[in-house]
């Protein structure tokens, strides 16, 4: 039962990968594609953790977090570009003091 | 009676798993099929980190039911993910509304709208009708 369970489970959220691939891919607007991209980042974080099932290992699950702290990061940049057509943010007024 | 248990943590693993991978493909179904930018994040702000955190609490089951070692790397992957997803679904949202991504033309409300917030007018819903 539990083999059966992992495997649809593994073949749905692929499936949902390939969804959100390509919304990423149509657009038609910038932030669909971004959030098109995190939705795909945290499907694949639970691909991760299947596959670390289906494996019986658990060396994977460091790549839970890993792919869970690259995907919100990129997602909130991205939010910033949008916003404000930059990322970081240099105020060429405040220098350091020589 | 280990036999028992050992059923009953199956079938709790294995539903938490199937549960959260029906929400993950019914929410790409919802980024595929629904109208504006707005209602799609619906589907991948919430339905996704719902569906993510069935499949993580499942695994975290079964490696400490099935293999008798609780994972805290899976808890806190657990966390993490249910504090920051709604934040950068909220942070893109803005940014989509900042930079002027449009409503879709059945909306009835835009409160964020200059001047006529709070309450739908003609002029408004003329001008989401493009």
């Amino acid at each position: 039962m539990m083999e059966m369970a992992v495997k649809l489970a593994l073949l749905l959220l692929s499936l949902s990968i390939l969804g959100n691939l390509y919304r990423m891919l149509k657009g038609p607007s910038m932030p669909d594609r971004v959030i098109a991209l995190d939705a795909v980042g945290i499907n694949l974080l639970a691909l991760i953790a299947m596959v670390s099932i289906a494996a019986g290992t658990r060396v994977y699950l460091d790549l839970v977090l890993l792919i869970g702290i690259l995907a919100f990061l990129g997602t909130a940049a991205f939010a910033r570009y949008l916003e404000r057509g930059v990322v970081m943010e240099v105020d060429p007024d405040h220098r350091d003091p020589q | 009676m280990t036999r028992i248990i050992e059923i009953l943590s199956e079938s709790l693993i294995s539903l938490l798993i199937l549960g959260g991978a029906v929400t993950s493909f019914i929410s790409s179904i919802g980024l595929l099929r629904m109208p504006d930018f707005y209602t799609r994040s619906h589907a991948a702000g919430k339905a996704t980190t719902l569906g993510v955190l069935l499949v993580l609490s499942g695994v975290f089951f079964h490696f400490w039911l099935a293999e008798g070692q609780a994972d805290a790397r899976l808890l806190l992957g657990i966390v993490f993910v249910f504090i920051t997803a709604p934040v950068a679904s909220h942070l893109i949202g803005r940014a989509a509304y900042r930079s002027g991504v449009r409503l879709w033309e059945g909306s009835v409300l835009d409160d964020l709208r200059e001047g006529g917030g709070g309450h739908d007018t003609e002029e408004a819903k003329r001008d989401r009708q493009h």
